[in-house]
């Protein structure tokens, strides 16, 4: 864990996670500021704005602008939602945000229920970190005890309070209306949109859903300025990010950098590649992000745009790497098999298409390819991609149809000779239990 | 039946919610029922259902949906392991190979004696410590090495 930004900075591992210890970080400032100055919600809204945040779940949607959508004026409950489900593989950046820093969420969250007029949030956090949920819990209690949140915020007329639900193992609930469905105790299967979360979201109430890195960014643009915190980034592309590096380097962990610093010095402090050897590829975004050449990801910088230009997604800012040890058939193969596991089964394309594209690129993996398979390939995806409810067709797609295209000759090969161009002796090597 | 102290805490989570949306609380009622009971039975389902004013069916799709519901006897332990590409490109795969040599079982397998079963895991958004894997669904533990599968397999056997 390593930091030149806001979320992560002067954090001491486990030792540094309580209220008293954010306080003196400068913690609960912003809120502070907010409710002795009663600065009016649409102030806020345009200081989120100003700053240039987009969304770190996934989609980079910017999120002053999603802010705005909410009727603030609806009579009623409305809530607040924090997706901490964090299943998309390669991605561990919420985890130790919620560990080490989940005041910082929690007083995001409260300014957020502020700027929006909600009364009640709900951070959803993914099952497999229960350690997480049971500390987030105790972060909760702390709040409450001090007057943060709950009834009359300190002492004003704001109330607002909060609560962890957590998962249970489906990746499909970080898809944002899954995650209100499991949020109402139901299996977690999207919903058509529109209606939009904004007007129809948990138990049918206005609602919007934010990331967790999104909502730990909202403090310091609040107490510093949303100029601040765009100016540590680049335009367009506000403040710092959280990238969590993982795969062949020598020391993969979470580095948080401003927006535009060059993929090379990123994976420069990742310690480089493992055992010298050679950059193959690498998915920047998240495993749903198409996969880049290594070469291509060498000339990129760490943004929405850049990685968007270079013909990818900076997504959720997981940085899988690999080096020329990997097999890109069996790669694929795995990814394959995640997706075809967690489609919700909802849309025909999708839990059909995903169960095929991972059927057909196994057999390739396994000598049994056939001539016609990446053309096959490459007409499933066409069948999946915008004809289901949600991303999750779209997400099982991407890896596949860039893979074939930057590495198709990788495939043509297994399915010619019926083995791998990379020696199995190699790949076994190449990713063997490593630790740093 | 539940305990006591397992209808608690299902009382603390139903709290969490509106009055009216009590079926909200169904997903850590399962969670809950399944420590105490190991695995989650149908009556232990209808259960749940009948605790939180829900229709049986409602309960069981719940606890089909999500993969840490088991809904089968499972060993004493359940050790998950994530092979994940992420984690696969650090070991992941190779940590699981050696678990399987270790107890003699594969995945989806309980040892003889009833005291480890065996499950395949996707990411577990951990990534960065790979090879990761999960002990009864809620204690993580990071880069395992085979010293230190050994030494947990060693720990767990107590
Ligand atoms: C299949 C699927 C999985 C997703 N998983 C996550 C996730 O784990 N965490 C997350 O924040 N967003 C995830 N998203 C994106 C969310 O739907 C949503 O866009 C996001 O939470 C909005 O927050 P943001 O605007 O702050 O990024 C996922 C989307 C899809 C389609
Ligand atoms: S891939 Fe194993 S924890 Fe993410």
């Amino acid at each position: 864990m390593s930091s030149q930004g806001i979320i992560l900075a002067d954090l001491d591992g486990d030792r540094t996670w309580r209220l008293a210890d954010y306080v003196k970080r400068g913690g609960y400032e912003a809120l502070k500021k907010i409710i002795a100055e009663k600065i009016p919600a649409d102030e806020i809204i345009g200081e989120v704005k100003k700053s240039g945040l987009r969304g770190r779940g996934g989609a980079g949607f910017p999120t002053g602008l999603k802010w705005s959508f909410m009727p603030r004026a609806f009579p009623g409950a409305k809530y607040l939602a924090c997706n901490s489900d964090e299943g998309e593989p390669g991605t561990f950046k919420d985890r130790d945000i919620l560990r080490y820093n989940p005041h910082t969420v929690i007083e995001g969250m409260i300014i957020a229920g502020y700027a929006m007029g909600c009364e009640r949030g709900y951070n959803y956090i993914h099952g497999e970190i229960f350690e997480v949920y049971d500390r987030f819990e105790e972060a909760l209690a702390e709040a409450r005890e001090a007057g943060l949140l709950g009834r009359n915020i300190l002492g004003s007329d704001f109330s607002f309070d909060l609560f962890a639900h957590h998962g249970y193992g489906a990746y499909i609930c970080g898809e944002e209306t899954a995650l209100l469905e499991s949020i109402e105790g139901k299996k977690g299967q999207p919903r058509f949109k529109p209606p939009f979360p904004a007007s129809f979201g948990l138990y049918g109430k206005p609602t919007t859903i934010n990331n967790t890195e999104t909502f730990a960014s909202i403090p310091y643009i609040i107490r510093e300025g949303g100029d601040a915190f765009l100016a540590l980034g680049k335009p367009n592309n506000g403040g710092t990010k959280l990238f969590s590096v993982s795969g062949h380097v020598n020391k993969p962990g979470n580095y948080e950098i401003p927006l535009g610093t060059p993929f090379s010095v990123l994976l420069e402090m990742a310690g480089g590649i493992r055992g010298g050897r050679k950059l193959k590829a690498v998915i920047p975004g998240g495993s749903s992000a198409p996969v880049l050449p290594g070469a291509v990801m060498m000339d990129c910088t760490m943004d929405y745009d850049s990685i968007s230009k270079a013909g990818s997604m900076l997504g959720s800012g997981a940085v899988i790497v690999m080096d020329e040890s990997t097999c890109m058939v069996k790669a694929l193969e795995r990814l394959s098999y995640f997706y075809f596991e967690e489609s919700c089964g909802q849309c025909t394309p999708c839990r059909e298409g995903t169960g095929w594209l991972y059927r057909v690129v196994h057999r390739i993996e396994n000598g049994l390819g056939r001539p016609d398979d990446l053309d096959l390939l490459n007409s499933v995806t066409a069948n999946i991609m915008g004809r289901t409810i949600c991303a999750l067709g779209d997400a099982a797609s991407m890896p596949v149809q860039s893979f074939v295209k930057h590495f198709g000759d990788e495939f043509a090969f297994h399915i010619e000779h019926k083995k791998c161009l990379v020696p199995p002796q190699v790949q076994y090597e190449g990713s063997k239990i490593y630790v740093a | 039946m539940l305990s006591p102290e397992s209808l608690k805490k299902i009382d603390q989570e139903i709290a969490k919610y509106p009055a009216d949306q009590k079926q909200s609380a169904s997903m850590s009622a399962l969670r809950i029922a399944q420590q105490e009971k190991g695995w989650l039975a149908n009556e232990t389902i209808e259960f749940v259902a009948k605790y939180l004013g829900m229709p049986p069916v409602a309960v069981y799709e719940v606890a089909s949906f999500y993969n840490m519901y088991d809904l089968a006897p499972v060993g004493a332990r359940k050790i998950t392991v994530c092979t994940n590409l992420p984690c696969a490109l650090s070991g992941g795969v190779h940590a699981a190979e050696y678990i399987k040599k270790k107890l003699g079982i594969d995945f989806n397998e309980t040892t003889a004696d009833g005291k480890f079963t065996l499950k395949e895991g996707e990411c577990m958004g951990a990534c960065g410590d790979a090879p990761v894997l999960l002990v009864n669904n809620h204690q993580m533990c990071s880069w395992m090495t085979e010293e230190k599968i050994d030494q947990l397999l060693a720990d767990l056997q107590k």
